[in-house]
């Protein structure tokens, strides 16, 4: 194909993506180094209410946003260096937990607590994810072949839902006296609230996050199970390979390139954790680093939203999506010059 | 020999199909139990005893329920569509709609169909219910308690057929336009082994491996004030982004991108060059070959991605509900909305309606579409 169709076909396509990831990307870098708020000016305002002898007269300094001729705010735009990532690090803070060995005011201060908790979710997850997804495909492809269809519709049903929905539906059957706290209760003998501490609600994040993405492995894994060899089994087991021994031996090995990528992908959207936080409310217990960005989004009770810090957060999150990537893309990489030379 | 020897014991398959009938009920019950919420008073949907969640003798006492009538009837209905949809109705699109215009005939068959349940099971059986409880005696008592007030406070007082319509709006616009700007990049991608080609690869998926709120933090400050940096270039009118759908679309396609063009290219590696070799002998340019030769066998591949493409415009909370105001908020942020302080367990049973809602066209895409999602999943990784 010459280059020309080439560019054709793909311009659309390249054209949205520099506009809409690569230019907001460069912008945000920028953005972390500036600060934007509104002028104040201090105004002398004198108050005077009527008094038995004569009238009483206070004076009180106010500092009151500037007005353009328009009435609107003005505002100006300011070069900060670092000033916004130290408002999110908190470096003092950081250092004076550090030096006092407590992990109690390290977890106080609010990125760190997030990053600590999106570190722990995305590797706690991952093992679960991929061993729920084979043992389900293991047995989905066990089960007779009349009953398969309808086992993959219900197995698809966490992973097509909304995930606000998902952590929703979840958070219900659990919160206050939900169903199955009511149960778990019966079966403990004794009263629990999953809602009112940190580690609960991240266990149940972690159930949750396990329901909804193990059909994604699963389905991938019962695909690879449909081409694994069946010569190779079959001289396994002339050899006296025990079950567990041709599942360790030949299945698995086999599978070994699905499970690279379900774990990338799982990596990749796992460190993006933020929907749990939105559907369990865990704000006050547990938050993850995306939702930290999207907090400092939303406009505060004041109506002001902080995009500066947003934007240093943004950066700071990138660091690991980074971390997470360098291996891939080297592995690519090198398949590529091969697959070339 | 093999199939005997590879015969597995009696307690293997039973731990088997244990599990696998554990898994089922895992992956069922939170959906299946907040839809039987949704019909009960609050006290019962909220009772800690899962008998009184079910059968709800409070939303009973209080005069609302089902009688052994209704459900008949209502279950006869709902078998009734479900039989047309997935038996009549893919004759009927073929044989009545005209050349050419399947896809309008499929569109209108399922409007079509769409309408008349809901005019027949929210109209035209209760009104024949009301008729024939009196008269059917004990068939006619209510048995389980169950109200659908919920779901009428959702979709007339709460105002949710204006969030629904907003998520047609957004998600017809960002499939349509992911898959026509996709399958034009998937194809170039696919049928070029450039090096630049490869970048280009690399660079979507660097690009889907970003956290949405990034992006969002560099969209805000500029929709915000598009008006002023729009001016000189659109004059007076020039539109605030922030808020308007089409704004929200742009940047979900984007977003989509990198997804949408791996997921076709991996479709369209899947055709053989000759095809398009074929055509281009035949003296059609890169672009007809494409048009006429390649599009007709790539329907699979995209209704596959367009799915996908769907479920991401459906189901975003974090873009939409930073990017557009409340008057044209979609449904899950809007969902997100109900709950503040003043909540109250009817809120919350509203809002467990409203989430109901939200999932039930994602189970009918699945019901509808199960094979092509099973092909998207596995699409990607197949190819590595």
């Amino acid at each position: 194909m010459k280059f020309k169709t080439f560019a054709a076909f793909v311009a659309p396509s390249v054209f949205m993506m520099l506009l809409f990831i690569a230019f907001p990307l460069v912008s945000v870098f920028i953005q972390s180094f500036y600060v934007t708020q509104p002028v104040y000016e201090t105004v002398a305002v004198e108050t005077c209410t009527p008094g038995f002898t004569g009238q009483i007269c206070t004076t009180e300094t106010k500092s009151v946003p500037r007005l353009d001729d328009n009435g609107k705010i003005v505002e100006v735009t300011r070069f900060v260096g670092l000033e916004s990532y130290r408002n999110v690090l908190e470096p003092a803070r950081f250092w004076a937990a550090v030096k006092a060995r407590s992990w109690a005011a390290l977890q106080a201060i609010d990125f760190w607590k997030a990053l600590r908790f999106t570190l722990m979710f995305t590797l706690v997850t991952l093992p679960l994810v991929i061993g729920m997804g084979l043992a389900i495909a293991i047995v989905i492809n066990n089960a007779s072949r009349a009953i398969r269809g309808p086992v993959i519709f219900v197995s698809l049903l966490p992973f097509i839902i909304t995930p606000v929905i998902g952590a929703l539906s979840i958070n219900w059957l659990f919160r206050g006296d939900g169903i199955l706290t009511a149960g778990l209760e019966w079966w403990l003998g004794r009263d629990i609230a999953l809602f009112a501490q940190a580690w609960t609600i991240e266990l149940l994040m972690v159930l949750y996050r396990v329901w909804h993405v193990a059909p994604f492995a699963a389905i991938v894994f019962y695909a690879g199970l449909q081409t694994v060899n069946q010569d190779s089994l079959e001289s396994a087991l002339i050899d006296g390979a025990s079950r567990w021994e041709r599942l360790r031996y030949i299945i698995i090995p086999h599978l070994m390139p699905l499970i690279t990528f379900v774990a990338i992908i799982h990596l990749m959207d796992t460190y993006r954790v933020f929907e749990e936080i939105v559907g369990f409310s865990s704000q006050g217990h547990v938050i993850s680093l995306q939702w930290l960005t999207y907090d400092f989004l939303k406009p505060d009770q004041a109506g002001n939203r902080s995009i500066s810090r947003a934007s240093a957060s943004a950066m700071l999150t990138m660091i690991g999506i980074v971390i997470i990537l360098v291996p891939l893309l080297r592995r690519t990489w090198r398949d590529h010059r091969g697959a070339g030379a | 020999m093999s199939a005997r020897a590879l015969r597995q014991p009696l307690g293997l398959r039973l731990a088997s199909g244990s599990f696998l009938a554990l898994w089922c009920l895992i992956a069922a019950f939170p959906i299946v139990w907040i839809t039987v919420m949704s019909f009960k008073a609050p006290v019962d949907a909220f009772s800690s005893n899962a008998l009184h969640v079910i059968f709800g003798p409070e939303t009973l006492a209080r005069g609302k329920g089902w009688s052994v009538l209704d459900i008949v009837l209502g279950g006869a209905v709902i078998w009734a569509t479900l039989w047309l949809a997935m038996r009549a109705l893919p004759g009927a699109v073929r044989a009545w709609s005209p050349q050419g215009a399947v896809a309008l005939g499929w569109v209108l068959g399922a409007l079509g169909l769409g309408l008349g349940f809901i005019v027949v099971f929210f109209v035209a059986v209760p009104a024949l219910t009301g008729l024939l409880n009196p008269l059917a005696g004990p068939l006619g008592q209510d048995v389980i308690g169950a109200t659908t007030e919920h779901y009428r406070t959702v979709w007339i007082e709460r105002g949710f057929a204006n969030n629904f319509k907003n998520s047609l709006i957004v998600t017809t616009g960002v499939v349509t336009v992911s898959l026509t700007v996709g399958t034009l990049a998937g194809y170039g991608l696919a049928r070029s082994g450039s090096t630049l080609a490869f970048w280009i690869l690399i660079l979507a998926l660097v690009f889907r491996a970003l956290p949405h709120s990034v992006l969002v933090a560099g969209y805000l400050p500029v929709f915000i004030n598009s008006a002023e940096w729009l001016a000189p270039i659109l004059g007076d009118n020039a539109p605030t982004l922030y808020g308007k759908p089409l704004a929200v679309i742009a940047v979900l396609v984007a977003i989509n991108q990198p997804f949408t063009i791996w997921m076709l290219r991996s479709f369209f590696s899947n055709i053989p060059a000759d095809l398009d070799e074929a055509a281009r002998v035949d003296g059609c340019s890169h672009f007809q070959a494409f048009r006429r030769v390649i599009m007709p066998v790539m329907w699979p591949g995209v209704i596959t991605t367009g799915l996908f493409s769907f479920l991401l415009a459906y189901n975003d909370f974090l873009v939409t509900s930073l990017l557009l105001d409340a008057s044209n908020q979609t449904m899950v942020p809007a969902i997100a909305g109900m709950f503040n302080r003043e909540t109250t367990t009817t809120d919350q049973v509203v809002a467990v309606a409203a989430a109901v809602s939200i999932t039930a066209p994602l189970f009918l895409l699945v019901m509808a579409f199960q094979r092509q999602i099973v092909s998207g999943l596995t699409a990607g990784a197949v190819k590595g």
